[in-house]
């Protein structure tokens, strides 16, 4: 019955609603991959690698087993192998984890290049998706509402991830680590045992993100599965001032910011296509600048984090 | 740092191994750094079955060979040259700077738009202006990221980054937008470059344009200003340690805009000789991973200038390589991609090896 003319223009903000939602799940999973890890006192900026492997082991496997979940938990697997490796190595002495990170980029995404090429072709399943919009008649209405599973499994890890950090004794561990090296110490902590942990269980949300990706939106595997999300992310963490459930709310303006470009061209507007793509990453710079500080650490920030020192 | 750390404290009678083993340290470690690594690539192969030998003999074959691989080699390390230094020239102070791929594209748009501009200009000024440009756009494009670091505190990494997807995305607006070639019609172009202001190649039996020798330049002159000035001791004071450098009375923050801006130039003038030896115009192509090498190529030479120069020529080697590999040894493209990811965590864990052998102390060799 109804058709797009009907809604006219109301379509953009409903596309961006409901591209929010869909664009924002890797988002999500990566800044609360990346939030554990940093509250641990170590920064992953090579979680945009593990997104890409995450995207291409997760595609690889569904295809293999025609099952969209045993890709998501291969995704999670390969994940957890990456932070394991970026663990071990960050604890020598003179190795700088920045760096690190940005090598683990280069080398998620190269070994995701190399072992994804037979798979550009076939076509794995989808990962499920729940119809909220089963009341309206509108279809943009529906489409916006076509939840995926992840997303909400996201939004409740936000929640349960806050409330760990908040009152449990593993999460007062992670913080004390991330805080002070010493204090642990003198605790009877073993930090870099602690940080190891929770680089892996960072890696692996970072691959689910990944099999997002490739499992559901854009829902198919190429080299240019990820457009840095992984790499926003770790700017994400810092807007939300280390907080998963303010990740989860920073998570959904960003992938606003990245339906915004998709969903003008959907009503016509193609001028400035560019610049519309470029959106998620002048909102990022944004509000970095807005947020940082040269005088002051940063409000939340766990004491031992190298970019914020 | 190490030069500091070692000088003689022997009075008298110094050998030469009491001179030479210090130094070799900072040789010695990256070069068992990257055989490491390329051993751990070849065990890979043989995990994939393929072999090594094959791999590293085409390596030879198309980069190094014969006069037509080193063409091949040499005209891939201008751009390499210019983008390692957008790296090496922050990293002297401390910084991560990443993001040299958008000054690279965001240069080589201005030195494509001036040179149509100056179309009937003589070729001198044509030329000089659109070097200015390329460097002036690269320069403020990446010496902003400092200011955001010094007068924000933004991280630079991120920052410069981000930045890198920006410029992108603008370059490929103009290109596509304003300052299109209408007659460009599957790739989108800005109107090509006179044949006046198009670069040529050098005069040594090879075809390598110009491009090169002026990267080499870059890296020597570099050099000088890190290790022979003030200016240069001061950067690496900074770099050391902000606090004992501002108690000093340096001026961290005019050091950090100007070493971030200068390797930003560095890198738009990467973008000019893409535009105007390698394309005739400014498009996608500008946009084919220089800027990430480069970061590799930076790190591999400990961000010393001279060091880039033998590194990006190997690593240009690899990368004019990849082509023959892929069709010779049915690999896909990005195996090289993977040997630059294991060879850059064999070389940043290298790091932690400092300072832990005796052999590279003074001390070990002095006389009783």
């Amino acid at each position: 019955m109804s058709t797009s003319a009907d809604i006219g223009l109301w379509g953009v903000p409903l596309a961006i609603l409901g591209g929010a939602i869909r664009v924002s799940t890797p988002f999500l999973f990566v800044s609360l991959g990346e939030c554990l890890t940093e509250r641990s006192g170590r920064i992953n900026l090579g979680l945009e690698g593990t997104l890409v492997f995450g995207a291409m082991a997760g595609y690889a496997i569904a295809f293999q087993t025609g099952s969209a979940w045993a890709g998501v938990l291969a995704a999670a697997l390969a994940g957890t192998v990456f932070g394991l490796f970026h663990g071990w190595i960050c604890k020598f002495r003179g190795v700088n984890d920045i760096a690190i990170g940005i090598a683990m980029m280069l080398l998620g995404s190269g070994l995701a290049f190399f072992f994804g090429k037979p798979y550009i072709q076939p076509v794995a399943p989808d990962l499920p998706a729940i119809p909220l919009g089963w009341w309206s008649d509108v279809t943009q209405v529906q489409a916006a509402l076509q939840i995926n599973v992840l997303f909400l499994i996201g939004a409740a890890f936000s929640v349960a991830l806050w409330w760990v950090f908040k009152s449990t004794r593993v999460g007062l561990t992670i913080r004390v680590v991330g805080d002070s090296t010493d204090a642990a110490r003198a605790m009877g902590l073993n930090p870099d045992l602690v940080r190891l942990l929770a680089t892996a269980a960072g890696g692996a949300l970072a691959g689910v993100g990944g099999a997002y990706l490739s499992l559901y939106y854009p829902g198919s595997w190429n080299e240019g599965v990820s457009s840095g999300q992984g790499l926003m992310a770790v700017a994400l963490v810092i807007f939300a001032r280390w907080n998963p459930v303010y990740c989860f709310w920073a998570a959904l303006l960003f992938g606003g910011a990245g339906a915004l470009g998709p969903a003008l061209q959907s009503v016509g507007v193609s001028q400035g296509y560019y610049l519309f793509y470029a959106a998620p990453y002048v909102l990022t710079l944004g509000l970095l600048i807005a947020t940082s500080s040269p005088n002051r650490a940063l409000e939340g920030a766990p004491g031992e984090l190298s970019i914020t020192k | 740092m190490s030069e500091l750390a070692t000088t003689p404290t022997v009075p008298s009678r110094t050998s030469a191994l009491q001179v030479l083993m210090p130094r070799a340290e900072a040789v010695v470690i990256p070069l068992v750094a990257l055989l490491t690594g390329l051993i751990v690539f070849s065990l890979f192969l043989v995990a994939v079955g393929k072999s090594p030998a094959d791999f590293y003999a085409l390596v030879y074959k198309a980069g190094f060979s014969s006069s037509f691989s080193w063409q091949n080699t040499l005209s891939r390390v201008a751009p390499l040259l210019l983008a390692a230094l957008c790296v090496a020239l922050p990293a002297r102070l401390g910084l991560v700077v990443i993001g040299g791929e958008g000054a690279i594209a965001l240069g080589g748009l201005a030195a494509a738009v001036v040179g149509v501009w100056l179309a009937g200009a003589p070729s001198v000024i044509g030329f000089a202006l659109m070097v200015v440009a390329a460097m002036l756009v690269g320069g403020a494009w990446i010496g902003a990221v400092g200011a955001l670091r010094f007068r924000r505190g933004v991280n630079e990494t991120i920052a410069s980054l981000l930045m890198a997807y920006i410029a992108i995305a603008l370059m490929n607006h103009w290109v596509e937008g304003m300052f299109r070639d209408p007659t460009s019609l599957n790739k989108p172009s800005t109107t090509p470059l006179p044949p006046a202001l198009r670069v040529g190649e050098m005069p040594i039996g090879i075809d390598v344009h110009w491009g090169f020798a002026a990267g080499v330049l870059a890296c020597i002159a570099s050099w000088v200003l890190i290790e022979r000035t003030t200016l240069g001791f001061a950067a690496r004071i900074a770099g050391d340690n902000v606090r004992a450098a501002q108690v000093q009375g340096l001026p961290v923050g005019k050091l950090i805009i100007g070493f971030t801006a200068l390797g930003g130039a560095f890198a738009g003038l990467a973008g000019f000789f893409e535009v105007a030896a390698v394309h005739g115009s400014a498009n996608g192509s500008l946009v084919s991973g220089y800027g990430y090498t480069g970061i590799l190529i930076a790190f591999l030479a400990r961000h010393n200038p001279l060091a880039i120069i033998p590194v990006a020529i190997l690593l240009g080697g690899f990368e004019a390589s990849s082509g023959l590999i892929q069709r010779r040894m049915d690999l896909p493209d990005a195996t090289v991609v993977v040997l630059e990811g294991i060879v850059f965590v064999a070389i940043l864990l290298s790091e932690t090896f400092y300072g832990r052998f005796r052999i590279f102390t003074a001390a070990y060799w002095a006389k009783p």
